[in-house]
């Protein structure tokens, strides 16, 4: 539906006044929805068409409860497609309106120039709606019923996969040694004599040690650990054809949600930066000011011991820019011990907008984070880390140690927060079952998921299928042969 | 309109139905599910319907917030979310609360018991006559006079007739147009069923029996709130004398003394003289108690009572047993021994709170 003409000349405005600040976006189209559709809108990810499942109509389920009982509504949504789609809520004030198209000119910005998002489908739009015609094809053909329960099997292990994945070139396999002869170390010519020093035993036994390593590795399969869990499955797996085709659909959906997810607080931010520039300097009347107010305050709103992303990303764009203006970086900055003088520091570099929009281009949450979160900032803005206390039950604040807080944080958005697992042996004591091995870094997996995830994956890997990780500091095997769960304590060396 | 998602969440629907039918023993069995009854809507809790993932263990989880408070502060009791990961990260947010009505949950009620559906007894389907204040009529009372309606017509009438000034905008009503809110008379089914649950409060019903029959009754309404429009309830208490009191009284008064129960009969014999003369109303009568009556001969009457009196009125007539380690159990004994025969008379021993499951099957596998 196009939008009346009110909305219309609206987002003409707000257009003008983006591209008036350098903001460089897809076009972007809004469509006018009321509750319904957009809560059915919201359930399927921002998408018009997704394939049936019934965890969709879940997710339904609680937004329509949630918009009934007045616990939330959603202002704003935008998908990363080319034209972008966005969505306005039919019964939104007009200043309401103003400020979600602001912030959706922000979003697009942003999709379009990160890099993270380069490798992201524009077209996806056509391709979920695809992807959709596909399922409900398999459907006709299969039943329900299998087709979902097969759906149910890949969604439970659509998170593991390899978010670095896009932007890596993979070497082409080496060749390997096909013959069982175990290969020696070339010698160099010497008099015999010479042979020890010319060729030290020390160095060959080195050389021999790496040979053999190769040789080994070459007889694993994969040769190296695969953090790509679900193309390891889509290839290797006994599979039928239908079944690959909706293995892939689930694995390219996850492909393209994981960007979102790696830049969450960063594309929040500036969608949150923007919408508040462009409103208090451009778009708002005075009519509108206490509305907006309101709003704006709900969005960067912080409830006690939580964080924001829109609060986080908005309150560091804006302490970048602040530093960069006045050159309060680099280390003639940072070791200047006199309070005094740093609090007066000011060097006029107006640097603050282009560092921003560098700032944009290039990093993800983690590297943001890492790079710009700075000891006064945590401090200003009072941030904390939090731990469960078994013995009281409840979570409470453990630390207020900048480095802590940085490195809780750091660790809470690494793999978007999943614990990292790799496939390590689809060959494992040479009987063709598969081994994953969770990478340990401190927490632990949850038991009860972790044995339903492992039954799933053994659905789908139909031979016996193990799980090495560690859980209250030893290293265990869980294995599920198709009927019964099983355990096995390992050393946690072998582990590491 | 329809929406593509209704169809999902049709699915889910389904699915959350499935799930209680499979898990019906465990909510019968616990008294959880009654305090979550709203008017026409029970909210179950069901664990995780919910798609398995490898994730971290909550109560390892550490992560990162904003606000005051010194090393130590308690975060509140719920978990807090760190925003930037998945929301729910707590076991307790795995908990779905998921809302079905009265109507369904009877439902899917008499589908896993194989209740089947009542016949009705009571020829006579009461209706009662209600007004609805649907329509606009021209005549009517001043008190019912439609102001908006009436000021419409009047500016429609003086624009016609060339009457309106818009820079004078005088609105004079006259008598033609006056509109007035007029009702319709709908006929309206009334409640034609009448429950009259009956309970032993002497000494030796203790808390954990009363909690059986307070599970057993929840659902008993429940299905026959199902198969009946509205429904009258009553409640009787006895230990050596009866009273009628309230439902909340009836579930937790404890009171002591001895146990005649015949005092129970007759009182809800008046009841039905009073209020329920049975052409015109489908009744259930349903006692509960641990059998063990004052004297045999109270028991003899008790008989009498039902026979002559109250079975003639009543589609059912249901005796629970509650087991207790105080009573002797002999009434059951005695009631099995007279009404072996009788179709009207449903007997049925609940030891414990899993014996509620068939008792309630027994109490309404009969269609009555």
């Amino acid at each position: 539906m196009s939008l009346p003409r009110e909305l219309a000349e609206l987002q003409k405005q707000i257009l003008g006044y983006a591209r008036s600040y350098n903001l460089d976006f897809y076009e972007v189209i809004f469509e006018l929805l009321d509750y319904r559709k957009m809560n059915e809108v919201a359930s399927y990810g921002g998408f018009p068409c997704r394939y049936p499942h019934w965890r969709f109509g879940m997710e339904y389920e609680h937004m329509k409860k949630g918009y009934a009982y007045g616990l939330q509504k959603i202002y704003e949504m935008v998908i990363n497609n080319d034209p972008c789609y966005a969505y306005l809520l039919e019964c939104n004030q007009l200043v309401d309106q103003k400020i979600v198209m602001a912030h959706v000119y922000a979003h697009s910005d942003f999709f379009k120039n990160n890099m993270w998002f380069s490798h992201t489908n524009r077209k996806m739009v056509d391709e979920m709606a695809n992807h959709a015609t596909h399922v409900r094809r398999h459907i006709d053909r299969y039943g329900l019923e299998v087709v979902e329960d097969f759906i149910d099997l890949c969604l439970s292990l659509e998170d593991l996969i390899d978010i670095h994945a896009p932007f890596i070139r993979r070497e082409p396999k080496r060749g390997f040694a096909k013959s069982d002869e175990r290969l020696a170390p070339k010698k160099l010519r010497s008099k015999d004599y010479m042979n020890d020093y010319i060729n030290p035993p020390e160095f060959l036994e080195q050389q021999q040690q790496r040979l053999d390593e190769d040789a080994r590795k070459s007889r694993c399969f994969p040769e190296e650990p695969v953090k790509d869990v679900l193309r390891f499955l889509t290839d290797h797996a006994p599979l039928e054809d239908w079944q690959q085709n909706i293995l892939s659909i689930i694995r390219e959906e996850a492909y393209y949600y994981a960007p979102q997810g790696q830049t969450k607080i960063m594309n929040e931010g500036w969608a949150t930066y923007w919408h508040s520039k462009i409103m208090t300097e451009r778009a708002l009347c005075d009519a509108e000011i206490i509305d907006y107010a309101d709003h704006h305050s709900g969005t960067v709103a912080t409830q006690p011991g939580r964080l924001n992303p829109y609060k986080l990303g908005l309150e560091l764009f804006k302490d970048i820019e602040e530093r960069w203006n006045t050159g309060r970086f680099g280390s003639e900055y940072d070791s200047c011990d006199d309070l005094k003088r740093k609090l007066a520091w000011n060097r006029n570099l107006d640097q603050g907008r282009e560092k921003i929009f560098e700032i944009r281009r290039f990093h993800n949450d983690v590297t943001f984070i890492d790079e710009f979160l700075t000891e006064e900032f945590a401090a200003r803005h009072k941030l904390f880390t939090y731990a469960y206390n078994r013995k009281s039950g409840a979570y409470q604040i453990t630390n207020r140690g900048f480095l802590e807080i940085k490195r809780r944080l750091l660790q809470q958005l690494t793999n978007l927060g999943r614990p990292i697992i790799h496939v390590r042996d689809g060959n494992y004591e040479n009987r063709g079952e598969l081994l994953l091995k969770h990478l340990h870094e401190g927490v632990d997996l949850r038991d009860d998921y972790a044995r339903a995830t492992l039954q799933n994956l053994q659905k789908l890997w139909k031979r016996p299928v193990h799980l090495e990780t560690v859980a209250e500091e030893k290293g265990k095997i869980l294995s599920f042969n198709g009927k019964e769960l099983s355990e096995a304590e390992v050393s946690v060396e072998s582990i590491a | 309109m329809a929406l593509r998602i209704d169809q999902d969440h049709n699915r889910f629907r389904q699915i959350v139905r499935g799930r209680i039918k499979r898990d019906l023993k465990k909510y019968i069995t616990h008294s959880e599910l009654i305090g979550r009854r709203g008017k026409n809507l029970v909210s179950i809790p069901l664990p995780q319907i919910d798609i398995p993932h490898f994730t971290f263990s909550p109560h390892q989880r550490t992560g990162v917030g904003q606000g005051e408070g010194e090393v130590g502060t308690v975060l509140g009791s719920g978990e807090p979310q760190d925003g930037t990961g998945k929301a729910g990260d707590a076991p307790g947010a795995h908990i779905l609360e998921v809302d079905v009505t009265l109507e369904e949950l009877a439902r899917i009620l008499g589908e896993e018991l194989e209740l089947p559906d009542i016949q009705n007894r009571g020829t006579k389907n009461i209706a009662s006559d209600k007004d609805r204040y649907t329509g606009i009529a021209r005549s009517g009372p001043e008190s019912l006079r439609h102001f908006r309606r009436t000021y419409q017509q009047a500016l429609k009438r003086q624009i016609a007739a060339n009457l309106y000034d818009p820079t004078n905008p005088k609105i004079i009503p006259i008598r033609e147009d006056r509109r007035y809110r007029s009702w319709k008379v709908s006929k309206q089914p009334q409640s034609n069923a009448a429950i009259i649950y009956m309970m032993d409060v002497s000494g030796s019903m203790g808390d954990e029996q009363k909690e059986i029959v307070r599970i057993e009754s929840f659902w008993i309404d429940t299905w026959l709130r199902s198969q009946y429009k509205g429904i009258d309830v009553r409640y009787i208490i006895h230990d050596a004398e009866a009273h009628e009191v309230d439902e909340e009284t009836f579930f937790h008064t404890r009171e002591s003394g001895g146990t005649v129960i015949s005092s129970a009969y007759k009182l809800s014999e008046q009841l039905i003289q009073k209020h329920y003369p049975p052409g015109e109303w489908n009744l259930y009568l349903f006692h509960f108690s641990d059998g063990d009556n004052w004297s045999q001969g109270d028991t003899e009457e008790c008989v009498q009572l039902l026979r002559e009196r109250l079975l003639a009125a009543v589609n059912l007539f249901c005796y629970g047993q509650v087991e207790s380690p105080y009573g002797t159990g002999q009434f059951l004994v005695d009631l099995k021994d007279v009404f072996k025969d009788e179709e009207k008379v449903v007997l049925s021993q609940i030891e414990n709170k899993e014996a509620i499951y068939s008792s309630i099957k027994e109490f309404l596998g009969k269609g009555k």
